[in-house]
């Protein structure tokens, strides 16, 4: 069996599934039954300055958006930092690592931007013989209104400066976590790379009104009658954290900085695709919240069953596999043609495929009389919607038409690559000549 | 074809050949990949699932479907095969109706449970085709321990024991290993050979010597295994079936339903088993079940069950009493033999008295009715036989040191495939660390 061990700026774990930071890590009750269920590391619930702690709300805090079957693809919520005490925090992180030192224990900080505050926590924690800290510059609610999470994380020269301070009176080793409410996800990880950071983790969770109470007429969820943007997570964040990860893996100027891929991860699958893309590890948070720790069970096996089919030994030669082939769209092959092609044994004649062709754009899908759907090549561009909208997998695929072949829909051979920035429609092709 | 369902007495060859091959072929097909992803995908991953609780192997239900979901069926035949080696025969055969899929949170919700049987049957399936055994032995221990019966309950303990580095040497009466997986399981239940197919998967993890043809008291008694080896597994089974204790039922025509089912089994060509015209089955188990409907399968014109007490009580399950019926079987409930009639040596018809159930026991009444019978096939119940020096109605061997029992023999049986596999597992377990514990 695939070794699943993974070395995360010189911190070590059994496995790459990390709990991050939120409510299933704020306790040593919940860590230490997540480290019994397998989970290789746990980046424990934010902890403030010392003080009285934050409050939260008492009525709901999470809302949700749901899939078929009332499976929860989108959670978002509006608690806070840690609402318990500092020192007992402290005292259970000890107690927790003390018996699991096989695994990742990380703890995660928020403090006003003071050098003084920080200065101040990281002193704290000290004696608590964890691996490593996460700056929490991610919270996009409750706390940024107070200057702090994602306050700081949209403003490069913040993340640099406070980075510098946990670097300077810090041997630990930084993560610092960055908030996607932000427009160009790039120049936050470089402020935390000048600023001596030894990762970024990402992506944090994003503002979001789930939905809105039709009767009382306040967005959800709602106390008291009132509602208030939540962080967004789950599922449904998948694509937009993979994007920002692979930005950051394949960006010059933060090439090489180890990532924590985090957003959505609910699957093995969903975690070798952050590591593809070059995340170290990943975190995960909602998948735990809504199915309960023993998913990472699946996790485990299906990583290493999918490392053993594809002979790769150690987590390593997984992690940033893709970000190779992550380019802009300028530099895709335009001679690259694919037609869909149906499986009549596979399907089941919904129709779907039709609906979707016919009504978008393309009319490249026939329909008989005993409904037999068939794709018509002289129309088909290849958009891929036939096989998005399908409901049986595998049923319609796209086929790459060899070069030399005939192009039905534009009577042209395929050809070798070529893409839009030598193509004859592209103004600034001509403008150079 | 000379014979047809209306041919008076007991003949062969009642149906067209094409007739055979379609009755005695898998009864529900495997899932194909869609419609185990669509199955799958209905599964909520409950917390302490009530279905995994259910299972007597307590496999991991919901992490199997999610690995199935999440399409890694390999690991997820793991997961069933880690808690119950013969995953493959019990999502077959198990009553999943009254167990993992009668508690299903969805069965509750909305009728309809989780497909767990099939899904099960979806992930073992597909690793035993590709030829993968999943397990690899511990270092050699040198203990050897002999398991007796090769049905199981004496399967499961012979892998877990060898998984372990014990040598076994497992021996059973039978010309085949496979117990009632091999001999007292409806043909269409486990068409293809496949009890013999996953005997001979089992026994890839190395350590496992087979020993047929081997009968205990006959060829071997417990008192030389006992010197022989380092710990005994008795997985024997009930080698015995009930009398009917009717008038007549030594008269030709009248068999147990055990043996006509075993004959059945082992015989390639059904055309070639010869079933009555007009069949009546006594009793209310699987077993009376598996004989009825497979008379009907063979050609037989009238079929019917009749079971002494309520259908209620009838410990064959709702679902195959459903599949009785929709092959055509009648099943009659409260009635209880009373003679079974001959007419020229051979059986012509049988008596019944109706009965009634009440606080004070079984009431036969005056009232009396007559099936025409020309094949009676008992299905009353099985017994323990016994090894010498002990006794039943179940094996105790509490008192005998570095001996276990399990299965249908045991005190815990409870004529489940399903349990026995647990029992054998659980023993297997015990004897390691019975073993392991003498040589620290």
């Amino acid at each position: 069996m695939a070794d699943l061990t993974t070395n995360f700026i010189g911190i070590k774990s059994p496995n790459p599934f990390w709990l991050a930071s939120a409510p299933p890590t704020d306790k040593e009750y919940n860590v230490r039954r997540a480290f019994e269920a397998g989970w290789g590391g746990v980046v424990w619930k934010t902890l403030g300055s010392e003080g009285p702690p934050v409050v939260n709300v008492n009525g709901p805090r999470y809302g949700a958006v749901w899939g078929a079957d009332r499976r929860l693809l989108g959670l978002n919520n509006i608690e806070l930092i840690t609402d318990r005490p500092l020192e007992v925090n402290l005292r259970e992180i000890k107690s927790v690592k003390r018996d699991y030192k096989d695994r990742a224990l990380i703890i995660s900080l928020m403090v006003p931007c003071d050098e003084e505050s920080w200065k101040d926590i990281l002193k704290r924690i000290e004696d608590t013989e964890a691996d490593g800290v996460e700056l929490n510059f991610g919270c996009p609610h409750g706390m940024a209104e107070r200057g702090m999470g994602s306050a700081v994380g949209q403003v490069p020269e913040y993340i640099e400066m406070v980075t510098r301070w946990v670097k300077q009176h810090s041997r630990m080793p930084c993560i610092v976590k960055l908030t996607p409410n932000i427009s160009d996800i790039r120049k936050p990880a470089e402020a935390a790379k000048r600023g001596g950071a030894d990762a970024v983790s990402l992506i944090n969770t994003i503002n979001s009104i789930t939905s809105v109470n039709l009767d009382s007429f306040a967005p959800e969820p709602m106390i008291d009658g009132k509602g208030t943007h939540g962080g967004y997570c789950g599922p449904a964040v998948k694509p937009i954290a993979l994007n920002m990860v692979a930005e950051i893996a394949r960006s010059m100027e933060t090439r090489g900085l180890p990532i924590s891929g985090i957003g959505g991860v609910t699957t093995w699958r969903d975690a070798a695709e952050f590591m593809a893309l070059g995340a170290g590890n990943v975190q995960v948070c909602t998948a735990a919240m809504t199915y309960g720790f023993k998913i990472v069970q699946e996790m485990i096996s299906g990583l290493s069953q999918y490392m053993d089919e594809k002979g790769m030994v150690s987590t390593a030669e997984l992690v940033g596999r893709a970000v190779p082939n992550v380019t802009d769209w300028q530099f895709l092959n335009l001679n690259a043609v694919s037609k869909a092609k149906i499986d009549q044994d596979a399907c089941i004649s919904c129709g779907r495929c039709y609906a979707a062709c016919e009504d978008t754009s393309h009319q490249a899908i026939s329909m008989s009389e005993d409904r037999v759907f068939e794709v018509m090549d002289d129309e088909c561009v290849a958009c891929n919607l036939c096989v998005n909208v399908c409901p049986v997998e595998g049923c319609i695929t796209m086929e790459e038409l060899p070069k030399g072949a005939v192009d039905a829909r534009t009577g042209k051979k395929v050809g070798d690559y070529a893409n839009w920035t030598t193509h004859p429609n592209n103004p600034s092709v001509a403008a150079a000549e | 074809m000379s014979n047809t369902p209306l041919t008076p007495g007991i003949v062969s060859g009642r149906l067209v050949a094409e007739a055979y091959a379609h009755n005695f072929d898998d009864l529900e097909p495997v899932l194909d990949g869609h419609e185990a992803h669509v199955a799958a995908d209905r599964c909520y991953f409950c917390h302490d699932a009530p279905c995994m609780t259910a299972c007597p192997t307590s496999i991991d239900i919901p992490l199997f479907i999610r690995q199935i979901a999440t399409g890694t069926p390999e690991a997820a035949a793991k997961t069933i095969w880690d808690q119950n080696i013969l995953g493959g025969m019990c999502a077959r055969v198990c009553p999943t109706e009254q167990l993992c899929e009668e508690v299903c949170v969805r069965e509750v919700a909305e009728g309809k449970p989780v497909e767990i049987g099939r899904l099960q049957r979806f992930a073992t399936d597909r690793v035993m085709a590709a030829g993968v055994h999943p397990f690899t032995r511990a270092a050699p221990t040198g203990k050897r321990v002999a398991v007796v019966g090769a049905g199981p309950a004496g399967l499961a303990a012979a892998h877990r024991l060898a998984l372990h580095g014990h040598d076994v040497v497992m021996m059973d009466r039978r010309e085949k290993p496979g117990g009632l997986n091999e001999y007292g399981i409806a043909s269409y239940k486990a068409p293809h050979d496949f009890a013999q197919a996953e005997v001979e998967w089992l026994l890839k993890i190395g350590g496992i010597t087979v020993q047929t043809g081997v009968e205990l008291g006959r060829d071997v008694t417990l008192d030389g295994l006992r010197a022989e080896y380092d710990a005994v597994f008795l997985g024997i089974g009930l080698g015995g079936v009930n009398a009917l204790r009717a008038a007549g039922e030594d008269i030709a025509g009248v068999r147990d339903a055990v043996d006509f089912i075993a004959e059945l089994r082992q015989q390639p060509d059904k055309a070639k088993l010869a079933i009555g015209r007009d069949v009546v089955v006594i009793g209310g188990g699987m077993t009376a079940v598996d004989a009825a409907v497979q008379s009907r399968l063979l050609g037989a014109q009238n079929v019917t069950i009749v079971y002494r007490r309520g259908q209620e009580k009838m410990s064959a399950s709702v679902h195959e009493q459903d599949h009785a019926q929709q092959v055509g079987v009648r099943i009659i409930c409260n009635a209880a033999p009373v003679e079974v009639i001959g007419k020229g040596g051979k059986v012509s018809a049988v008596e019944f008295a109706y009965t009634q159930d009440g606080p004070e026991g079984l009431k036969l009444l005056d009232d009396t009715f007559t099936l025409a019978a020309d094949q009676v096939f008992k299905a009353i119940g099985q017994t323990l036989v016994a090894p010498e020096g002990m006794a039943g109605p179940k094996l105790d061997v509490q008192p005998l040191a570095r001996v276990w029992a399990g299965g249908d023999c045991a005190q815990g049986g409870e004529d489940l495939t399903v349990t026995a596999v647990a029992e054998g597992r659980d023993a297997a377990e015990a004897i390691h660390i019975n073993l392991m514990g003498a040589v620290r």
